[in-house]
């Protein structure tokens, strides 16, 4: 009896662990193949479209390294720019009103709380037609501060709500103490809410970092020319231009994805913390 | 009375960047919008009353076929997510949240590796999977039925929304898997334990326990599968771009191609108003059971 249910054990864990790598080969094959579109000709790639590539062509990888076919530099370059300045803009700019509405006490606090979180629910989609026309009156269509200013506005809601609440949790013997040494609220700020809060301003950059670095919809909306690209635009305008050519193309599409592996291998565990945690928070 | 006034002007000096960001680029577009929806205007010289049409666009809307088609998408694609994504992100969890599950770190890397990549290389990805001549559908036709002719998946009106949907399960399941297991790991071990001693089944635990328990966590991953599955747009643009003969077209993609290309700033209100009035309807369910939690 006993021997039974542990051998009916053994079959469902090995169920279990057929599925589990079953499903990663899925997960992983469309990867797989890209990468390996890369190194194909695209003769190879007709006549065997999976199997590995033989000879092995280092060709494609290099022609878009080197800028012959395609701007990826230029591309990559402008979505740090971009990405960067969002980062930076919005950490500044919500630190400082989550500050206020969690530490002053002031009457409009609580009515400024539930301002941003009506945020939540505006959908960027939504917006886009006016704000378009908004940021064509500010003269900022076609410009890197074009897409820049409305992903951090988009941002905003979020990022100064999980901050409130951090900052909500900070002890209050922190602040008298401060303000023993002579600290106002800027000081206790700047010397203790912000090195504190290191852990979560680094999980909500990189938040913002692949929200802002895998956006397609506002450059699309603000980008004109392709000199502002950023990589999704840049990838889609070099499918545009060598759509038959498919090993050019997955080149192109895994030297782009390498960075997004690259940072998820490295920070694993504050990306899925930030972006499960940072749903199931906002 | 000074320290007060300098106060005030400390506050305002802190909240303001935020607010105005806020107001002017998220708030005041979200209005206008609404604004908007009345008139038929191109965006260009001043919006006056003879350019007001009340509820016309409204009426259009409704009577394109390709909006109703549009719509049509969206409600597939919701209730697919539902069907396929979030059990199957539940069912992955259950079995990777077991400590004696080894190798569960792996699995959970690689189910959640779709997630970082952005939505065009998905789209491109998969539009290369599905490519008659180089991608994989064609290695599979050549490997198992040499005679038929190779099917464009996302050339056919019937066959591409289902074809697109599987790239939507590929990239977001493993967000929904990693929501559910942090939501797994809150609940304490003791229950389950306490379970198992009153002679409750596996089966019975996660049914009449785990699952009930659960059920804030999997309320949230099935809002953000509704609430993203009504926006969708960048995987649908990157391998359809709403077509063939527009049958893959969702509300987004409607709004973008009949509103902002073509400049009809009144029209393409309308379209982001009822995206909105869709949001909203759920956004309030949500809400209102939030606050539902928080009582208890």
């Amino acid at each position: 009896m006993k021997e039974s249910i542990s051998t009916s054990r053994t079959i469902t864990n090995t169920l279990h662990y057929v599925f589990c790598i079953g499903l990663s080969i899925i997960v992983l094959f469309p990867i797989y193949m890209g990468v390996m579109a890369g190194f194909k000709t695209n003769g190879q790639l007709f006549t065997d479209p999976v199997g590995l590539p033989n000879p092995f062509i280092g060709t494609n990888y290099l022609e878009i390294l080197s800028g012959t076919s395609g701007a990826f530099w230029k591309s990559f370059r402008n979505s740090l720019f971009v990405s960067a300045f969002t980062i930076l803009i919005t950490l500044v700019v919500s630190v400082m009103a989550a500050f206020a509405i969690a530490r002053i006490k002031f009457k409009a606090a609580k009515f400024l709380r539930t301002y941003f979180m009506l945020g939540l629910m505006f959908p960027l989609t939504v917006a886009m037609l006016p704000l378009y026309l908004q940021l064509r009156s500010l003269s900022l269509v076609d410009k890197y501060f074009g897409v820049i200013l409305p992903q951090v506005a988009f941002q905003i809601p979020m990022t100064v709500l999980l901050l409130i609440g951090f900052f909500k949790g900070i002890p209050n013997d922190l602040e008298d103490a401060c303000s023993i040494d002579g600290y106002g609220p800027v000081g206790f700020l700047l010397n203790m809410v912000i090195p504190l809060s290191t852990p979560i301003l680094a999980t909500t950059a990189i938040i913002i970092l692949v929200a802002s670095w895998n956006n397609f919809f506002l450059p699309l909306l603000v980008f004109n020319s392709d000199k502002l690209y950023t990589l999704p635009m840049g990838i889609m305008a070099y499918q545009g231009q060598y759509a038959s050519q498919w090993n050019l193309v997955l080149a192109y599409l895994t030297i782009a994805m390498i960075p997004a592996i690259i940072l998820f291998i490295a920070g694993q565990k504050y990306i899925v913390a930030g972006l499960t945690g940072g749903a199931i928070k906002g | 009375m000074i320290k007060k006034r300098k106060q005030t002007l400390l506050i305002t000096i802190l909240v303001a960047p935020a607010v105005i960001l806020f107001t002017y680029l998220v708030v005041f577009p979200v209005f206008q919008a609404a604004f908007f929806s009345f008139f038929k205007w191109n965006g260009l010289g001043p919006l006056s009353q003879d350019k007001f049409r009340g509820l016309d666009n409204f009426v259009n809307l409704f009577q394109d076929p390709v909006f109703i088609n549009a719509i049509r998408n969206n409600i597939i694609v919701v209730a697919l997510s539902l069907v396929i994504e979030i059990p199957l992100a539940l069912y992955v969890a259950f079995l990777i949240n077991n400590k004696k599950f080894k190798g569960a770190v792996f699995f959970r890397t690689f189910f959640f590796l779709p997630y970082v990549l952005s939505e065009v290389i998905t789209g491109l990805l998969w539009q290369f999977i599905y490519n008659p001549q180089y991608g994989f559908i064609k290695a599979l036709y050549t490997a198992f039925a040499p005679e038929s002719p190779v099917p464009a998946f996302l050339a056919d009106p019937k066959t591409v929304l289902g074809a697109i949907m599987v790239a939507l399960v590929w990239k977001y399941f493993g967000f929904h898997m990693s929501i559910l297991i942090a939501g797994l790991q809150d609940i304490p071990e003791d229950v389950r334990e306490a379970a198992k001693v009153d002679g409750a089944s596996e089966m019975q635990t996660t049914w009449k326990i785990v699952i009930p328990m659960l059920k804030p966590t999997l309320f949230i991953s099935v809002f953000f599968s509704i609430v993203g599955s009504l926006q969708v747009f960048d995987v649908v643009w990157a391998m359809s771009r709403g077509g063939p003969v527009n049958a893959s077209e969702t509300m987004v993609t409607y709004l973008y191609t009949y509103g902002m290309k073509r400049m009809n700033i009144g029209y393409g209100s309308a379209v982001a108003i009822v995206i909105f009035t869709f949001c909203l309807v759920f956004s309030i369910f949500y809400n209102k059971f939030t606050f539902d939690k928080e009582e208890k």
